[in-house]
Order: C-alpha cells, then structure tokens, then sequence
C-alpha cells in the first residue's frame, strides 16, 4: 500500500497532484469531498505503520517512553493566565534563533548588520523580532507625534504630512521581500562563513501596510516634464538617501507604517520607511522624513562611497539596485546535522527584485543533474516563494544546491559565472547558487564548486 | 469623514492618483491631508548637495581650521591622518600624482591594497561634503558648521596630497577640485539594475541533465574556523530533523544516527528569562559600545582601561553609575561624553557594576 511514509525513497508529489484529470474536471463541493475522503484514508495507514517509521524512537525498546508513561507538569497543573504577557514572546524553547552578528564583520555595533536566523523559518513571512538590521549610525524610537514627512523639489505644491495624515489615508497592503545588496557579499572570494543566517540572513519579507508614493507625489502636484528622479531621505543621525527613479517611484514604491499588522519596528525604521520592492535594502530609507524630486541622480555617500560594486577593470558600479533572481536551501544547510538516514524535506526560499518566481530546481548532485521543487503558494511578484523538494539521503557525501528562475526568464547563475563577468570584489549583488555539502558524517557545511 | 464605495476601493488598489480620489465624491476629507511646507522648513531639511553642487551652501574653510577640528572631533575614530583601521575603514591613502592626473585609481584594478579607502572610491566631491555636513562627528552629527565641514574636507583633501596645506576650499573652487580628485573616472553610473526589463549581466544556465559531468570542491571553511561563529548547536531549533551541529568539538569521524540529538537539546538550557539584566546586552542596548570598546579604545576610553582607572576607588560603581549619567569630559582627553540621563538607574547601576568588577566575559 502506498502512503507517504512507506513511499518514502521516491518522489514524493503534492497532495493536489494526486488528483486525476477526472477529479480536476468537477467542481467545487465535490472536490472537496473528494480531498477530505483522501486525507482520511492516507491519515489512517500512516498511523497504522507508524512504529515502523524511519523516525526511530530509543524509548520504544523499553516498557515505553517516559514522555508518555510519566504525566509532565503541564498535564498535572495549573498553567499561567491570559494577558500574564502583554505582548506575546516566541517559546523560550526557541530561544536559538536569535539574530546574530558575523564576528568579526564590523567594528562598532551602530554601524553594523544583524543576520536573521533563515535556518528556522516557515513559509515565507519573517517574524519581526526576528527581521535582519542595517543600521548606518545606531537606531531610535522615534515619537510618532513628532515625526514629519516632506515631499519638495520638482513639485508644485511642496507638503508636509503629519502621521496622523498619512494614516487617515487610503492604504495598501503588499507583501515583499527586503535584501540587503551585501547579502552573500563575504562568499565572493571563497567561503567565509558556516551557516544560511550569515550566508543569506541579510533577508526578511513582510507584509506592509502605507500609502502609495504616486498618491503623495500626486498630491504634491509633481512636475512630471522636469522630474527624473527622487531622493529619499532618513531622519536618523547618519541621513540615509538614496536616489530613485522616477519609473520605479511611481509604479509600486510605498511609504509604508505597517509591518506585519502592526507597526513597523523601531530597527525597521518606525514611525515611517520607504518600501521599494525588489531593490535592494539600502534604499528602503527608515525613519523617512522627506523626499525631494529632482532630474538628477543624487550622488550621496551610500551611492559613491558605500554600495558601489567594484568591477574587474577597477570600474566601479553605481546605483545598482535590483536584487536579481535568487534562492537558497535553508534545511538542510550549513551547520546542521541529519539526524538519520533516509527521507528528507528540502526546503528553501526563492526571489527576485524583476518579478515573480517561475521554478526552482534543485540537485542532490552537485549541479549534475536538476529536478523541479515544488513551489508553495502564494507565489507574489517580488517575495518570497517557499520551495519544497522530496530527498532521500543514503548515507553518503553529496552536495545539495537550489537554482532559481524569475517570470522574465532570468537563471540563477553559479558562482564561477559570476566571477567570470563581475570578479570577486564586488561585496554586492552576489546571487549565486549556494552549495551545501553533506558529509558521511551527517554535518552539512558551506562549499563552493567549480 | 470618509465616505467610501466599493467600486472606488478597488480603483484606490489600482493606484489611481491621491488627488483624483480627493475631487472624487466618493472620498470626502474636510481638507486635502497634509499641509504646505514653509520656506524656511523646506532650508532646514533640504541639506542634500548634488554632483553639480546644487545644494552647496556658500562659504569656506582652511586645510588649517580642518586639522583643528579633525583633532578634536575626527581624529579618536579615524587616526590623526584619516589612516586608521581601528573604528572604521580608512578614509586617506593609496592615491597616487599620476591617479590625480589620469581621475582612475591604478591601485583598484589590482589586488595590490587590503582594502579600498574612501579616497580611491570618491568620484564626486560634493559626497564627501554632504557626507561629512550630514553624518559627521560619528556620536554629534549635523553639528559642525558650513565653516567647519569646508575645513574638514579640505584637511582630508590635504592628507590626501590632493591640495596643498595652505589651501582654503570654497563654493568658488570646488570644481576646480573636483578636476584633481584620483578616481573622478572610476565610476559607471549608467542605471545599472534600475528597471525590471534591463537585461541582466550575468545568466545562469538552464541545463537539467548530465550538466557538469565533474564538480570539484574549491573551497570551504577550513577546520580551525569550525568554531568561529560560536557553537551552531545553539544556533539552530532543539527540534525536527536536523540539528545545529557541535561545533566546540571536531567534526565526529563517522556517522551515528541521531547523535546530535541528545547533545543539541542539552546544549544551553533556556537562559534567564526575566532574571538579572546582562550587562554586555544593556551596553549595547544604549550604545554604549557605540563609543566604548570592551578592549579597545575607540571614541571613548575602552572599557577595560576604564576597570584599571578605577578597581582601587572604593565604591567605585556608584562613582561610575554617576560619571555615566552626568558625562563629562578632561578625564580621558578632550572629547565629551554626552549625559545618559535617559538610561534608566537600574540598567546604569548594573552596568557600572559591571564595569568596577571588570568581568567582562
């Protein structure tokens, strides 16, 4: 009989490709039915064929587990009251998942960067205690009462709005991913670091909530023949601004308040940031207190002296912005340990800064030999796409890798085609394929192929 | 106030403009949100000095008021030449007569330097003004004045061996300048990676079968760093079908099945929750380290010299618990340290234990 533990070994497929092109003719109600008697029936074996499972359990030699046989407290007491935590916190259980620092990295705290902890996530929202941080000169809390937005320049109606302003308008919400454009910057030249939250950690995705730039631009009455470009501006001590085109400006940027249903945090820039989907980091400019349209680029620090790619050719790159098409396995992944052989779920996350993802493949053999992943709904236009592969692991060494592919037909390329345009200098834009080696030992580290 | 239809949301979600929505009669504000910015709001925010020098406020400064000012507010991060790799990346060096002449920086396209200082970046002049008028002194900025931010920018022009010592920048001669800097030409500042339909540099390949028929390891973290970002058994969830491997002891020889499981879920019990605060956390959490070193000194005295100065003055925490919240400056040299009078006196009471008794692991 086949169920999903005994099949194990084999490619596994989602539930919804169980169905036959006789059941996906009929609708609705029927279908449902359909998938309900299904999971029923698969529900019952696998419990049937349970102590059989590969997932074996030392307690079960004895009369039984004492996890069972002995009542813990929790079943023996009285547990804690509601509101006992005004503001929820994660299990202290999980306690391991913290953002981190990369030793070493940087020197001053204030100028530096906290790497979320990938390795633990689900599907493809970032909790946001848990949502990596850039600060360029320490963070604040700002009081939202205080706070202030401009928007002048190229407009006929320079403003200012109030929080109160920004709020009583009409809102959207989208979820997209932020990258920092430093991601994977340390592995350019060679392997640098052992794990997913240093390697890609300088990656969150959140649903905000804000009001659309064109709407405030509009308001502002933008003299759209002179404008070319925008200048966002941050309120914090370092100033960020970063410049913006004007295409981009009006088409999904946001000034955005809400993240994750709530406010944005104060490392997140509360009262107000920028969101600018699909580019890098940087430009999503915190504590945001103006924007000044103009029909040249801006040239500020963090476009001439910071966030410059250096080429080959001793060139430096400027103003790129796009966080190209990319994903990486988060289990198994560097520094973890397969608990046993036989069946695992590979997981991971895929996005690009052009769209939407379209596949993503993956390949148990160092990039030999590639099979498609299953991409889990939803599958939105510059976020996170979570991917789930079926592997059975026998034991030996092998690499596992995950290669990405956006909705305008961009690859994900492998690190020997990077270098081979950009060197391997650059620190920024670093999309590669992220190779994961699984030793005989069970360890999984961090390796480059050529 | 509002008075919404349906069918006017889902235009709102289809980003029609703010102010079509506010004519429309199906969105009713008393008045337009927002009011107009003044004249004199508008200079005091509009700080932002464009490549061109739009923006450049009119005035001076001497190579000489810069050194003065480097030294008193520049110099305990950067270096007394702006060469020190101590707080920050260095800005002066590795600029050359013969860059200055050609505007590229020869040194970049070889991997002949550590590590790029901001003089062999700098391709506009007005971002080294800008970036010093906006985010400079490190712990006070945006509080040097147009007098002052000339002079500092003359004097790292100067260590530079850009300008001469006697050299006064100016909103006359910054294009002059801008001529001499060593990597004027550095830059590709087309848009590279601006719009969603520019083609990508790089590609990857889309082969699915019997690709690369031999892959080779060329690199990984080799076996004295196994340990170098902490244990990554406490890196990683107690649960599911991995564990973060022990990475305080060598990488075991073979493989045992569910190994890790018992060692990774002993690894660190749950920490205190809600006991004593952790001092290093607090020091963090109000920046203080943003000025202190635990072992090095950076704007202010490291921690640690802080513990010798003071471990033979009885009560010596109350002592400090005081100097933190009060700040002051003459003790450790010229440059202040800001009241923390915002701290709470708990968190500065348990910080200034920690430092008198000077165990700082």
């Amino acid at each position: 009989m086949s169920t999903p533990f005994n099949r194990l070994g084999r490619l596994q497929k989602a539930p919804e490709f169980f169905l036959t092109k006789d059941v996906l003719a009929t609708k609705g109600d029927e279908r449902r039915a359909f998938l309900r008697n299904a999971f029923v029936a698969a529900g019952g074996v696998a419990a049937a064929t349970a102590s059989s499972s590969m997932f074996a359990q030392a307690a079960a030699a004895t009369s039984g587990d004492p996890a069972i046989l002995n009542l813990p407290a929790h079943s023996k007491g009285l547990g804690a009251p509601v509101a006992a935590k005004g503001y929820g916190t994660p299990s202290k259980h999980e306690e391991n998942l913290q953002r981190r620092e990369s030793p070493g990295l940087t020197r001053v705290g204030a100028a530096s960067v906290s790497f979320a902890p990938l390795q633990g996530f689900f599907g493809i929202i970032t909790p946001s205690g848990l949502h990596f941080e850039r600060h360029h000169q320490g963070f604040w809390d700002i009081d939202p009462r205080d706070h202030r937005f401009m928007v002048m320049g190229q407009v006929k109606n320079p403003k200012v709005y109030t929080m109160d302003d920004l709020m009583r308008l009409p809102s959207i919400s989208r979820m997209y991913f932020i990258e920092c454009g430093a991601n994977t910057g340390m592995e350019w030249g060679n392997v640098a670091v052992p794990t997913v939250q240093y390697t890609h950690g300088m990656l969150s995705c959140c649903e905000y909530t804000g009001v659309p730039l064109k709407w405030l631009l509009d308001d502002c009455g933008i003299d759209l023949k002179k404008a070319k470009y925008i200048l966002a501006e941050g309120a914090d001590g370092s100033g960020m601004t970063r410049t913006i085109n004007l295409k981009n400006a009006l088409d999904d940027v946001m000034v955005a308040y809400g993240m994750n249903g709530e406010m944005l945090r104060p490392e997140n820039g509360y009262p107000l940031r920028l969101v600018v989907p699909g580019v890098q980091g940087v430009s999503w400019v915190k504590y945001l207190r103006r924007i000044e349209v103009g029909d040249k680029p801006f040239g500020s620090k963090d476009e001439v002296i910071h966030y410059v790619d250096l080429m080959p050719d001793g060139t430096h790159r400027q103003y790129t912005s796009i966080q190209e098409v990319k994903s990486v396995i988060t289990t198994p992944s560097g520094g973890q340990v397969l608990l046993d052989k036989g069946y695992y779920n590979v997981t991971g996350i895929a996005w690009s800064g052009r769209g939407k993802i379209r596949r993503v493949e993956v390949s148990v053999d160092g990039g030999k030999n590639w099979k498609d992943a299953r991409l889990e709904t939803p599958v939105l236009d510059k976020c996170l796409t979570r991917f789930n592969f079926d592997w059975t692991w026998n034991g030996s060494e092998t690499i596992l890798q995950s290669r990405a592919t956006d909705s305008t037909g961009h690859v994900q390329p492998t690190m020997t085609q990077l270098r081979a345009k950009r060197g391997s200098r650059s620190i920024y834009h670093n999309n590669a394929i992220q190779s994961w080696l699984v030793s005989a030992n069970g360890e999984v580290s961090n390796v480059q192929v050529s | 106030m509002f008075k919404f239809r349906s069918e006017r949301l889902a235009l709102v979600a289809r980003s029609v403009s703010l102010a079509a929505l506010l004519c429309s009669s199906a969105l009713v504000f008393a008045q337009t949100p927002g009011r107009p910015a003044t004249p004199a709001e508008i200079k005091a925010w509009d700080i932002d000095v464009r490549p061109d020098f739009k923006g450049l406020p009119a005035g001076s400064g001497s190579v000489a008021r810069g050194q003065q000012v480097w030294e008193a507010q520049c110099e305990s991060c950067h270096g007394a030449f702006g060469e020190s790799n101590e707080v920050f990346t260095p800005i002066v060096g590795h600029t050359t007569k013969a860059d200055m002449k050609a505007g590229r920086v020869a040194a970049l396209a070889k991997d002949s330097v550590p590590q790029r200082t901001t003089l062999m970046k700098l391709s506009e002049l007005s971002t080294l003004w800008d970036y010093i008028n906006r985010a400079m002194p490190w712990n006070a900025p945006k509080t040097l004045t147009t007098e002052e931010v000339y002079a500092v920018t003359a004097y790292i022009l100067h260590l530079g061996d850009i300008v001469p010592a006697d050299f006064v920048l100016s909103d006359k001669n910054v294009r002059d300048v801008q001529a001499l800097l060593p990597n004027r030409n550095g830059k590709i500042a087309k848009q590279f990676m601006w719009g969603v339909a520019d083609k990508p540099d790089v590609q990857g390949s889309s082969c699915r079968v019997n690709c690369d028929p031999k892959v080779e390891l060329t690199s990984r973290l080799p076996d004295y760093a196994r340990n170098a970002h902490g244990n990554l058994a406490e890196q990683m969830r107690l649960i599911g079908g991995v564990r973060g491997a022990d990475t305080t002891q060598p990488a075991p020889s073979s493989f045992v099945a569910g190994a890790n499981r018992a060692a990774a879920s002993s690894a660190k019990p749950p920490s205190n929750l809600g006991n004593a605060p952790n001092p290093t956390k607090l020091a963090q959490q109000h920046a203080c380290l943003a000025c202190h070193g635990v072992d090095n000194k950076m704007v202010g005295p490291s921690l640690k010299d802080i513990h010798a100065k003071y471990k033979t003055v009885k009560d010596s925490a109350a002592l400090l618990a005081t100097k933190i919240k009060a700040g002051g400056s003459g003790v450790w040299g010229s440059v202040p340290m800001p009241a923390q009078a915002h701290v709470p006196d708990a968190d500065i009471r348990a910080m200034a234990e920690w430092i008198a008794k000077g165990d700082f692991k």
